[in-house]
């Protein structure tokens, strides 16, 4: 009981609990398929290395696959000459269409969603989740455009990956995205346990690949079409490390030159499994006994205490109901501006005679 | 002190503008021309290329396999017409029905003002047929349409069965977004306008329809067909609409992308395109197809079925199959695949074509020259007009130097009243009414009178009252008050260069073609004609110069250009003929070359005229 309980404590020990995955494609239009293909291979991989629906935020900004002009009705091909369809017969799609806004993308990332929104369209993560975001679309220096009308800037993305650290909603996370300059998309992040890919650097266009006759579009980008294939030869037992995926879709490939991100890791990416952030490895000891928990677990690599974190207190009511109104705007104080109309009238009737005075009273 | 209101440098200014007006007139003429000119010199030219991002490249697999197949429909086709003796309704009908289509038939009548000798109808009576394909799953906002004429004789026939063998295959076909309508119009024209104005429930020219049954969403794009041959050497593609109108570039890169993809030899206004663009011949041979452009566009008319389309906002060109004595031939199949590829192209288009440039030139169909490039040619030329008023403005102002008689001195220094300058101005406008209005009311009795066709009659008429113009000044100046005076032709001359430059510059944004026509040869009389210069030879030059000369010119030029001379006979029949159906034009479908010529450049020019003979 007492080796248990101590390799109970080894069980707690690896970084992560749960694995959740956020999806976007950003783009509508059925000259954008590519975007959505990719997409859904992402997500179909990530389903297969095991994290559930429930654990996916898929968001598809439009749905090519009952679009009128698709020659195949309910299909998605991700490779030409259709031999892979991605689209398959169990895709659930959390935001659709008009839905993905970039409001919803950062409601989702933060957490701060209405409380009539469905579990499936939220990222309950906790402090243990290690979190997968991959973003694709068009995008250029510093920005990511959505839905042909508004954009997201890096700004703004590190600042909601940073409120995501300060409310403790991640363990890891790894953000990968395929759009035109995405690398910029990377530069300005500053919050810890952040690991950033991009398929193309500041300046160059992420191209696209698989074109289709039949279709009549361009099946897939070139970054994550090497990146599918790279991730079909990923099982949930394979020992494959992020190194390996740094090194997909070489500028031979590619024609754009793929870039990452690794300074805010704190873990060096040769001991990261691919399968910690694609699939959702759970670790499972069967025992026949029964384990007395009643001790708090210490974990066994004999690490010092991590610092205790509490949440940050998100309304703060006690310091507003006790605190004067700050006033927002500074107005001259009144008696300034008394004297001031008391100068302005002397002037006048010094200029024009006393005499005028009569008209007023 | 600044540069306008320092008097020293005002006055500096003022005379450097009075003594050199002359050259820098000159000189923006002949930059103007040169301008023009150079524009059809290949590396001052842009490459096409397309600018829909939805429309992307050729990408598309092109299946259609039944080419043969269309022509035998084709030929069953042309023996029922000769049967019928018209357009054969009820055949099409059940044919277009059988292929899946929604069938509707409309029937209109129009009896033109005259008789149209050109192609002998006068009281003209049709049935279009259209057959609609509902897009299968997409809800019906918006429509394409494919349309072949119904030509007496033995023309268009390959086309109106390519046009029912392609329907077919497009019935097979899941993938389309938009519904396709295949229209057979009869009486070209006359049967599209009705067509179109049953479509969109407007009715500008007066014909009467019955109304359409059947409706598609709105109109994206519009193919229109001819094809008289079961084999052709090249395909040429006609732009030119009602007005000079031109569609969007993309539709004229789209088919080029695709004749390239397909090896068909492609060419606009029948001219194949040349590599060598730096030898004189190359030169001139993309200076005759541009002024071919501009000849067409500058006339008005439109020189396909298409171009009445152009009109409700609708891109559409028409695609006209050419036999001639080469040795490489294509058969229907792959002018069905080039139709096919074009179709799901433009099935892709999420909003009506308008990334590419509504106005433009084309030297050749793989290059272009947009409106920002060929504007400063009509600029230069505006530029003289503008700097004539200058001057006379300037010499209005300035006090005469010399003085005999101190009194009438002072006399004549009183501004003209506006009254003078209102009667040259009303009488030549009422003059361009009478020439607008007259020759049609008046046909029925000059024919009694003349042994000529209603045809003849009108046209006749039309010469005469514009003849009958060249003697007002000698009528009006009777009717002026006091003797016309210096200042009097000069504020005339002030107001009609205006009026010119306003006239030019408006028609020249609409119909860029024949604004620089007309600046061409009204801006250099503007710019000279006074009382004071010999009168007998500017008379001449002025006749010469006249829009009337001007078209005279243009006809024979135009068929120089077309490689096919004619004689002066010829030529004078011709130009007659050209000037029936631009009346013919205006009444049928609303050209506005005629009413334009007629109402404002008639009686501008008669404002010179008055000014040359200014007593």
């Amino acid at each position: 009981v007492c080796a248990l309980h101590n390799s109970a404590g080894q069980f707690f020990s690896s970084g992560h609990t749960n694995n959740w995955a956020v999806l976007v494609c950003t783009s509508r239009f059925w000259f954008n398929y590519r975007h959505v293909a990719n997409t859904l291979s992402v997500y179909r991989s990530v389903k297969r290395l095991g994290i559930p629906d429930s654990h996916i935020v898929l968001m598809l900004a439009d749905d090519m696959a009952c679009n009128h002009r698709n020659p195949k009705p309910a299909t998605v091909f991700s490779h030409k000459n259709m031999e892979l369809n991605v689209y398959g017969d169990d895709v659930e799609v959390d935001y659709r269409g008009y839905e993905v806004t970039v409001e919803n993308f950062l409601r989702v990332l933060t957490g701060r969603l209405p409380p009539s929104t469905p579990r499936s369209k939220r990222l309950l993560s906790d402090d243990r989740s290690n979190i997968l975001i991959y973003l694709t679309g068009h995008g250029g220096n510093g920005f990511l455009k959505f839905q042909d009308s508004e954009e997201i800037s890096n700004v703004e993305l590190a600042d909601a990956f940073e409120q995501m650290w300060q409310k403790r909603r991640y363990n890891e996370l790894l953000f990968i995205i395929d759009t035109c300059q995405g690398a910029s998309m990377y530069e300005r992040f500053y919050s810890p346990n952040i690991m950033a890919l991009a398929s193309s650097q500041v300046g160059e266009d992420s191209l696209s690949h698989q074109p289709d006759l039949a279709i009549g579009v361009h099946l897939m980008d070139r970054y994550t079409f090497y990146m599918l294939e790279f991730l079909e030869d990923i099982h949930p037992a394979s020992k494959t490390n992020m190194n390996d995926l740094f090194k997909v879709c070489p500028k031979s490939q590619c024609v754009s030159t793929p870039g990452h991100r690794t300074d805010l890791f704190l873990r060096d990416p040769g001991s990261v499994l691919i399968t910690d952030f694609f699939g959702s490895v759970r670790k499972v000891e069967l025992t026949m006994d029964a384990i007395n928990l009643t001790d708090p677990i210490n974990p066994v690599n004999g690490e010092e205490q991590k610092e205790v974190y509490s949440y940050a207190d998100q309304l703060p009511v006690s310091e507003i109901i006790h605190q004067k109104p700050k006033q927002k705007d500074w107005h001259p104080p009144d008696g300034f501006i008394l004297g001031l109309w008391t100068l302005i009238l002397l002037v006048f009737f010094k200029t024009y005679g006393i005499k005028h005075l009569k008209h007023i009273f | 002190m600044g540069l306008l209101s320092d008097p020293n440098r005002r006055r500096a200014l003022i005379s450097m503008l009075t003594r050199l007006n002359a050259p820098i007139c000159v000189v923006c003429y002949f930059a103007g021309v040169a301008w023009f000119m150079g524009l059809a010199f290949e590396p001052f030219t842009l490459r096409t290329y397309m600018s829909e991002n939805a429309m992307g490249s050729t990408m598309v697999e092109e299946r259609f396999p039944a080419g043969e197949r269309a022509l035998a429909t084709g030929r069953e086709f042309a023996a029922h017409k000769k049967k019928v003796g018209g357009m054969p309704v009820d055949w099409l009908v059940k044919n277009m029905q059988d292929r899946g289509l929604e069938v509707f038939t409309q029937s209109f009548s129009r009896t033109l003002p005259f008789p149209d000798e050109n192609k002998e109808r006068y009281i003209v009576k049709g049935t279009n047929v259209y057959g609609i394909l509902r897009a299968p799953r997409a809800p019906r906002t918006e429509a394409l349409v494919l349309s072949a004429p119904c030509s007496p004789g033995d023309s268009n026939n390959q086309a109106v069965g390519l046009l029912l063998g392609l329907a077919q295959y497009f019935r097979n076909q899941i993938y389309w977004a938009k519904d396709i309508i295949f229209l057979v119009n009869e009486h070209d024209l006359i049967g599209m306008q009705a067509w179109l104005e049953g479509y969109h429930h407007t009715n500008t020219t007066g014909m009467s329809w019955s109304p359409l049954q059947g409706r598609g969403g709105s109109i994206q794009a519009a193919l229109s067909l001819e094809l008289s041959s079961d084999v052709i050497t090249s395909l040429d593609l006609v732009l030119e609409g009602l007005n000079g109108q031109l569609p969007n570039l993309d539709l004229a890169n789209l088919f080029y992308a695709f004749c390239q993809k397909i090896g068909v030899l492609c060419t606009i206004q029948g001219k194949l395109q040349r590599n060598d663009w730096d030898s004189v011949s190359g030169y001139s041979h993309t200076v005759q197809t541009m002024m071919l452009m501009v000849m067409k566009q500058a006339s008005g008319r439109p020189w396909g079925d298409h171009g009445l389309f152009l009109r409700y906002h609708i891109e559409a060109a028409t695609i006209k199959g050419v036999n001639s004595f080469r040795q490489y031939k294509t058969d229907a199949t792959t002018i069905g695949r080039l139709l096919e590829g074009m179709y799901r192209k433009l099935n892709n288009l999420l909003e009506r074509l308008h990334q590419s440039y509504f106005f433009y030139l084309m030297p050749s169909l793989s290059h272009f020259v947009s409106i920002g490039y060929y504007m400063p040619a009509f600029g230069l030329l505006a530029v003289i007009l503008l700097l004539r008023a200058l001057d006379l403005w300037v010499q209005l102002n300035t006090p005469p130097s010399t003085t005999e008689d101190g009194v009438a001195d002072i006399d004549q220094q009183s501004s003209p009243g506006v009254l003078s300058v209102l009667t040259p101005l009303v009488i030549s406008h009422l003059t361009g009414v009478a020439l607008y209005a007259l020759p049609i009311r008046f046909q029925e009795t000059a024919v009694e009178h003349f042994p000529v066709s209603e045809t003849e009659a009108v046209v006749l008429t039309a010469i005469a009252i514009y003849t009958a113009g060249l003697a007002l000044p000698h009528n009006t100046h009777r009717l002026l008050s006091g003797e016309g005076t210096e200042q009097g032709w000069r504020v005339l001359k002030l107001v009609a260069v205006l009026y010119l430059a306003v006239l030019l510059g408006c028609t020249a944004l609409i119909n860029f073609s024949l604004g620089f026509i007309l600046a061409l040869t009204l801006v250099p009389l503007a710019a000279f004609v006074t009382p004071h210069v010999p009168k007998v030879l500017s008379a001449f030059i002025l006749v010469i110069l006249s829009p009337a000369c001007t078209l005279l010119f243009s006809v024979f030029f135009f068929q120089e250009l077309q490689e096919m001379p004619v004689s002066f006979q010829d030529g004078w029949l011709l130009y007659l003929s050209v000037i029936s159906q631009g009346i013919l034009d205006h009444s049928l479908y609303g050209s506005l070359v005629y009413p334009l010529i007629a109402l404002l450049v008639y009686p501008c020019w008669l404002l010179f005229w008055n000014i040359l003979f200014w007593k």
